[in-house]
């Protein structure tokens, strides 16, 4: 991918600054800063974040407490106020339950396992993708075609079958999405290792008495992460539409334990007797997460991108 | 080249056999479908009558083998539902989602293509910052929201269109298709686009990512000092160049947009192969979700395996590789 296409002009690079690394994560966050948008993106998300894990202290009800849902409450308008006194901002679905409520835990539940998922898929992909690049041979073959095969199909197929065979419940659904994403973060380690694996640093430490591992993970691995940075942001975010897409279908989250996807699936029954705010507005917290997430990955991208360095 | 193609049509076998193993395995480690069956009233009988019928009392590894003996006859199983043969079942449904395929992927083609190539061409205009914008929604909205809206906004509140089914079908050419009448049209042209959109996406992406790294290149500025219109390089040297890539992606995709059907034609209940896998999944349909996952499996390796024989055909250094 293409960056700012620059001029070819030939400069003589002058005696380069002494970096430590609070400058370089300085300059890394000014760089960041360029794009207002990937700013408020970042800004978007702490708060969701905030508002989701802190969802207990923010929000008006407990949507998990049955005892606190009447069915009085079922379908008010947004703006209503019910039994409980308060103002449903976004409405109450058809158990009473407040829509605003109901998606920061939604959101939370999405969370969680967007996150656990993108980090296991991390973990497993890195290894594998370090294993290939350094042992080679036949480690290699074996390990790299898996991956290639698996990335060959589409995620959603992979995990729908998963998840399918799993059964339904939050540690299911984050299996799933592992072994359905693990091969993106193999791909990338491999490639950007098997570039890091020929330089002479490598060499040096493999010619000390240190073990594998610790040549692996302690001197190969910090080479490797910028770019796995950015596939970790855009996975947590897929992971999380992923999640929503599976409890859609009805083979996700049951409401039971509501993610946004089941949310809005739960929603998506009443579309036709215009009780829009089911699905509208916990679709709307799902869009927002994702692309907030892949804006501030796009903007990582760029600015770890060895083509726009200044 | 010979070597090359019977290293890898080797390898696609014995993925195929592979994933039809763990295909098998996982989808008879889910729930016993004669539960779901059998109504709990039914004499012990009966069940047992079931069951065998079925062959569900057999050890896993003579299923497997009655299936693959099965299978190369042709035979895919019966599906507990509908009671009918999976090949018919599937191919009763395949028209269906050929032709939602189909309409997307020509509507991401002539709006996706162009859109990139422009987007490229004057990267730094609003109307490019807009259309990268757009690619980036389609490419992370999940389908399933954005096709909801969709029904929402033309269905339910304008009333333009209709928000589900199939519609009229007609003929052409023998074939059964919605493609035939308008009101079939009508049905068509929300899950299509709903499915265009991921596709498009990741063309404009491809399209401009070539056009921006085509546009430095020696040979467009030489053009250029030759004095040829804009047209003429864009079209004639820029497009040939950039074109293999954005195929790749483009036959490659064309196995993901079948996937993707499967959301896309729940949201829209049409009544296609993806509805038809969800439903299996939900109902315990075993046959019909093993045969339509080896489908799959065999659909995705033989794509691969198309573009690995394109791309040896035209770029040597792959075919030299890969034949050692």
């Amino acid at each position: 991918m293409p960056g700012i296409v620059h001029d070819n002009v030939l400069t003589v690079p002058s005696a380069p600054p002494i970096e430590t690394r609070i400058t370089r994560l300085r300059n890394f966050w000014s760089d960041y800063c360029r794009s207002p948008i990937a700013v408020v993106a970042l800004v978007v998300i702490l708060v969701l974040l905030f508002v989701s894990f802190g969802a207990p202290l923010v929000s008006p009800q407990d949507p998990y407490d049955m005892a606190a849902l009447d069915w009085l409450d079922a379908f008010l308008r947004p703006g209503d106020i019910g039994s409980g006194g308060y103002v449903h901002i976004l409405g109450t679905d058809n158990a009473g339950r407040d829509m605003l409520s109901a998606i920061f835990y939604g959101l939370q539940t999405s969370f969680i396992i967007g996150l656990s998922a993108g980090a296991l898929a991390l973990l497993i992909g890195v290894t594998i993708g370090l294993c290939a690049a350094y042992f080679r041979g036949w480690v290699e073959t074996v390990l790299m075609r898996i991956v290639d095969l698996q990335l060959s199909m589409p995620a959603i197929l992979l995990a729908l079958v998963l998840v399918a065979v799993l059964g339904q419940g939050v540690p299911q659904i984050i299996g799933a999405l592992v072994v359905a994403q693990y091969a993106y973060f193999a791909r990338t380690t491999h490639g950007a290792a098997t570039v890091e694996r020929g330089k002479d640093y490598i060499e040096a430490a493999q010619s000390t008495p240190l073990p594998t591992s610790r040549v692996l993970f302690a001197h190969l691995l910090p080479n490797v992460l910028p770019p796995l940075i950015v596939v970790a942001t855009v996975q947590v975010a897929s992971a999380i539409a992923l999640e929503a897409t599976l409890s859609f279908l009805g083979v996700g989250l049951p409401l039971t334990e509501p993610s946004l996807g089941s949310l809005i699936s739960n929603g998506f029954k009443y579309i036709h007797s215009d009780r829009y705010w089911l699905s509208i507005y916990p679709g709307v917290f799902l869009m927002v997460t994702v692309v907030a997430i892949n804006l501030v990955g796009d903007q990582v991208r760029t600015v770890l991108d060895p083509r726009n360095a200044r | 080249m010979f070597g090359f193609l019977a290293q890898r049509l080797f390898q696609a076998i014995i993925v195929v056999f592979a994933m039809s193993i763990i295909v098998f395995v996982g989808v008879y480690a889910i729930g016993n479908p004669i539960d779901v069956l059998i109504d709990p009233g039914a004499t012990a009988e009966i069940r047992d009558n079931l069951i065998r019928q079925y062959g569900l009392d057999q050890p896993l590894w003579r299923q497997y083998l009655t299936f693959l003996g099965n299978v190369a006859q042709g035979d895919l199983g019966k599906s507990m539902v509908y009671n009918i043969s999976v090949v018919d079942l599937v191919f009763s449904r395949l028209p269906a989602t050929l032709e939602l395929v189909l309409v997307s992927v020509v509507i991401a083609t002539v709006i996706g293509i162009p859109a990139g190539l422009y987007a490229g061409y004057r990267p730094n205009g609003i109307a490019a910052k807009a259309i990268m914008a757009l690619s980036v929604l389609g490419f992370s909205v999940p389908t399933f929201w954005i096709g909801m809206l969709l029904i929402m906004l033309f269905a339910v509140n304008l009333g333009w269109l209709p928000s589900g089914g199939r519609g009229e079908v007609g003929t052409i050419f023998g074939i059964p298709t919605s493609l035939a009448t308008a009101n079939g049209w009508s049905h068509v042209i929300m899950p299509a686009i709903n499915l265009s959109l991921f596709k498009m996406g990741l063309l404009i992406r491809l399209s401009r990512a070539g056009m921006v790294e085509a546009m430095n290149t020696d040979y467009v500025k030489f053009a250029r000092a030759q004095g040829l219109p804009d047209g003429q390089i864009v079209f004639r040297h820029i497009l040939r160049n950039i074109s293999i890539p954005i195929v790749t992606v483009f036959g490659l995709e064309l196995g993901s947009t079948l996937a993707f059907a499967v959301v896309t034609e729940s949201v829209f209940t049409w009544p296609g192969v993806g509805k038809l896998i969800i439903d299996s999944i939900l109902q315990l349909d075993r046959p019909v979700m093993v045969s339509y996952l080896i489908m799959v499996v065999i659909l995705f390796v033989q794509i691969n395996l198309s573009v690995d024989i394109v791309y040896a055909r035209l770029d040597p250094r792959v075919r030299l590789k890969g034949g050692k």
